[in-house]
């Protein structure tokens, strides 16, 4: 059994998955089920001045029988008064001493505001702040959440302010919101905060129902934009985790979050380097025993490969996601399709021949009479779009083939040319 | 089907594995329902819907383990229960327009066939309590009491009377349902707890019953049902008159031979066994293969699956005869004597009482005829025990499984008094399990006391 135990900027956890702050860690009684689930910690929703909700609030994207690939929603945080989520809060610590609970915060923009709130939650014994910069609906339109995590100069103005009374950890989470999010998670870091947390949620319109016209969801026959999340806004995630990884103007730990559903997501966020990783969406879809394959599953993932901790996975990938002007320019593969599994759908050929280089041909075999699909390599550019587009698992491979060339970056051409020399072999200048 | 003359062919296992992709696609199709109808429906209760994410997730360690975990033959049952009447059947996706359950027993066949590819121990034995229990019998439910026992650190003895473990899975099912190497493999699993078998042994015969209550702090007598009863007919020690259990062990055990190849085979009975010895003869070459049963359809006890197996494997079914004589010459049979049946009333189990039509007697040609007609109750073993039973039933406490003897307790094919179906392998996996939770509360106690 590998040790799961995460150490995040101080917030020590059993393991490292958390619930995102979001319907499921509205109250006590879901947090303490959670935490008997198996879940290692959990980020209260967002305690703040109680707001008032609408109905309805959420909506799905349902595609090819596959439901909840995305889902979006207009709630805003807690509807609870303060002292109530306090009370609870205290009580969940004390029935879980082990597991981490933290706060997420959002109040006005105001010195004493934030003051106010994070003495009262530490008070009560959370294990650290999380920083709610990233909420894009709403609050968004009374200067809070995404309004604030738009400018980084608010962002690092507020997590001072927070950071001058509070005595446990911060994490600021971020909105994507915004065209770099390295620049407001530099501005957390240069506040003081001890980790950033990222996605919160993508603006977004779930649909419009083609009978009334209505935007989905609707109130009352208006919709407003809402927080878009689920598996479809991994890659989103996963990129802008990376990112600020390997930027050293960042420089602290990271907890992911972003359509993280099974231990296999959370492994990835983890490789590029998030310490953690908090769930929403694959709860409120599933429940809270998805746990127990995440843990099992991770678990199973680094005994065989023999890792004793996971922290030793945490941020090993990061060295190899850089600058598009990084990547070697004399590297190639082509793509081959292997004809004892090809069921002959030809839609790599269509794929390739609307879409990419017109390299996939259909020939007939003239022995069997049969139609085969094969590659011209000296055409193929290597995209793996027939790769993608094929149905059958491992018929088209990818295959590294040597160009004899040694290994030349976009960075390392123009320095060259610049210089005044010429680069390598193959340049047509 | 096609069947060739290489009878090795024919008994290789007959229902395709589900490919990896296929495996995942059904895996997603899963509902992962709460509370989930499959999960209720199990005996073992298996946690269907974390076995089947688990595949899904790629975690298929976890998955065979979830099973494993919660049936110590899981892998046979994934090839032998029959599903549609349990997990399957309860399968929420029954009711939803347009849809078909989930392929709950090829998924689960799925996971375990990795854990067995994979050449993976998925339990450890437990810390040593100092406590000995003896089992009586391998198969399903001996195994399963033996391995949750030896998780909880108890020393566990095996006593089989055969070569190898396994009871029922290793020798009793057709090899083209339930391949030998998956029943040892399960054999193997509970082995490497540190559980001892004792194969060649028989309890009554080398060993005594007293000896085990001696020396061993608690007993299970997992036992099952002995040979097949003669028909008690004319006729029946002619060359050719076999028992289907032996039929089906002979094809598990010896290579198979060819002297069923274009023989007539009339097999008498319609219980799983029967099935099991019909379809066997089939894949032996016979050319007409019957079953031959007193009562109806409605009344038989074979699995809905296993009746349509087969008839699409050619098998020919007669309802409402009895073998009334088994004709011969030269000491080999030649032919069967038939008398036809009509329904009477309810018997006692609630079955409609088959009556023969008095000269109604007809003669088919065959040449062989097997007894598939249930199995002796192991009476002496019981009765050496001295547990109280009825007929050979052993009687035991509910919920417990503890007989007559506070020391002894019984569960499987011994405890089996009849119902609508033949004992399933999957009820007597999940008694093994009950009766050694309560032997370790038993001795859990008693190491308390002590």
């Amino acid at each position: 059994m590998a040790d799961l135990s995460i150490n995040l900027a101080g917030i020590k956890s059993p393991n490292p998955f958390w619930l995102a702050s979001a319907p499921p860690t509205n109250s006590g009684y879901q947090v303490q089920r959670a935490f008997e689930a198996g879940w290692g910690g959990a980020v209260w929703k967002t305690l703040g001045e109680p707001i008032i909700n609408v109905t309805s609030r959420f909506a799905g994207l349902h595609y090819g029988g596959q439901r909840v690939l995305g889902f979006n929603n207009i709630e805003l945080i807690t509807d609870r008064p303060l002292e109530e989520n306090l009370k609870e809060i205290a009580e969940t610590k004390k029935l879980f001493p082990k597991h981490a609970l933290i706060a997420s915060l959002m109040v006005e923009p105001k010195r004493e505001a934030w003051h106010e709130i994070v003495k009262k939650v530490e008070a009560v014994g959370v294990d650290g702040l999380e920083l709610n910069f990233g909420c894009p609906h709403g609050m968004a339109e009374r200067g809070m959440g995404s309004a604030v995590g738009q400018h980084p100069d608010l962002v690092r103005q507020q997590v001072e302010w927070v950071k001058e009374v509070a005595q446990t950890p911060v994490i600021v989470k971020l909105t994507p919101n915004i065209t770099d999010i390295r620049y407001t998670a530099r501005a957390a870091a240069q506040g003081g905060a001890d980790a950033v947390s990222m996605i919160n949620t993508i603006n977004s319109l779930m649909g419009v129902d083609l009978d009334t016209w209505l935007p989905i969801p609707h109130v009352d026959g208006k919709g407003a934009h809402g927080g878009y999340c689920g598996p479809a806004v991994k890659p989103i995630a996963l990129n802008m985790v990376a990112e600020c990884a390997r930027d050293p103007q960042v420089g602290i730990p990271i907890s992911g979050i972003g359509g993280i559903s099974t231990w296999r997501d959370a492994v990835e966020f983890l490789l590029m380097g998030a310490t953690g990783v908090q769930v929403c969406t694959a709860v409120m879809h599933h429940g809270f025993r998805i746990i127990e394959d995440m843990i099992d599953g991770l678990n199973n993932y680094l005994d065989q490969r023999n890792i004793p901790s996971v922290m030793d996975i945490v941020g090993k990938s990061v060295h190899t996601y850089s600058d598009w002007g990084n990547l070697n320019l004399n590297y190639k593969v082509v793509a081959r399709i292997n004809p004892e599994t090809c069921i002959v759908c030809n839609k790599c050929h269509i794929a390739c021949e609307d879409a990419s280089h017109q390299c996939i041909d259909r020939v007939t075999d003239i022995t069997t009479g049969k139609e085969r699909l094969i590659v011209r390599e000296e055409d193929c550019v290597g995209c793996n779009l027939c790769s993608i587009v094929c149905p059958v698992e491992g018929t088209i491979n990818m295959v590294e083939v040597p160009t004899g060339k040694p290994p030349l970056t976009w960075n390392q051409r123009q320095a060259a040319l610049s210089a005044g020399g010429s680069c390598d072999a193959g340049c047509p200048h | 089907m096609t069947l060739t003359y290489n009878l090795q062919e024919n008994f290789r296992e007959v229902v395709p594995a589900l490919k990896p992709k296929e495996a995942v696609d059904e895996a997603n199709r899963c509902l992962f329902c709460y509370d989930a109808p499959c999960t209720r429906a199990c005996p073992t209760s298996i946690d269907i819907p974390s076995f089947i994410r688990k595949i899904a997730t790629g975690n298929l360690l976890g998955s065979a383990r979830t099973i494993m975990e919660a049936n110590p033959v899981g892998a046979s049952c994934a090839r032998v229960c029959p599903t549609e009447e349990l997990c399957e059947g309860a399968c929420v996706l029954n009711h939803a327009s347009g849809s078909r359950p989930i392929m709950i027993g090829l998924l689960q066949r799925h996971a375990t066939d990795w854990a067995m590819k994979n050449n993976v121990n998925l339990f450890a034995k437990g810390q040593p309590t100092g406590k000995r229990v003896a089992i009586v019998g391998s198969g399903p439910a001996g195994l399963s009491a033996a391995r949750e026992l030896a998780r909880w650190g108890h020393q566990v003895t095996v006593f089989e009377a055969k070569e190898k473990a396994g009871g029922l899975n290793t020798y009793g099912i057709v090899s083209f349902r339930l391949p030998q190497e998956v029943a040892l493999w399960e054999v193997e699993q509970v082995a490497s707890l540190g559980v001892e078998f004792r194969t060649g042994t028989r309890v009554g015969t080398d060993v005594m019953p007293d000896e085990l209550l001696q020396n061993y702090d608690a007993v299970l007598l997992a036992c099952g049902m002995g040979s097949v009863p003669a028909l008690g007919i004319e006729g029946e020690t002619l060359d050719g008159v076999l028992d289907a259990i032996s039929l089906v062990e002979a094809t598990k055990t010896k290579p198979l031979d060819d002297r069923m190849l274009g023989k007539k085979v009339a097999v008498i009975g319609a219980g799983n066994t029967a099935i099991d010895a019909a379809t066997c003869s089939v894949r032996l070459g016979a050319s007409q293969v019957q079953i031959l049963y007193r009562r109806t359809a409605k009344e038989m006890t074979c699995y809905p699956f296993e009746y349509e197996f087969a008839k699409q494997e050619g098998v020919e079914f007669r309802w409402l005869v009895a073998p009334k004589r088994i004709l011969g010459e030269n000491g080999r049979v030649t032919g069967l004597e038939l008398i036809r049946m009509q329904l009477g009333e309810p018997d006692e189990k609630g079955r409609k009482r088959p009556l023969p039509i008095p000269g109604s007697e007809f003669v088919i040609e065959v040449d062989y005829v097997v007894k598939a007609i249930g199995q002796s109750r192991l009476i002496p073993l019981i009765e050496a025990f001295g547990l109280a039973h009825r007929g050979g039933v052993v009687e035991v406490r509910e919920g417990t499984y503890q007989t007559s003897h506070p020391r002894v307790f019984a569960a499987g094919d011994v405890i089996f008094g009849g119902g609508k179906t033949d004992a399933m392998v999957v009820d007597a996996a999940n008694q093994g399990k009950q009766a050694a939770k309560a032997i370790h509360q038993a001795l859990s106690s008693l190491r308390q006391q002590g």
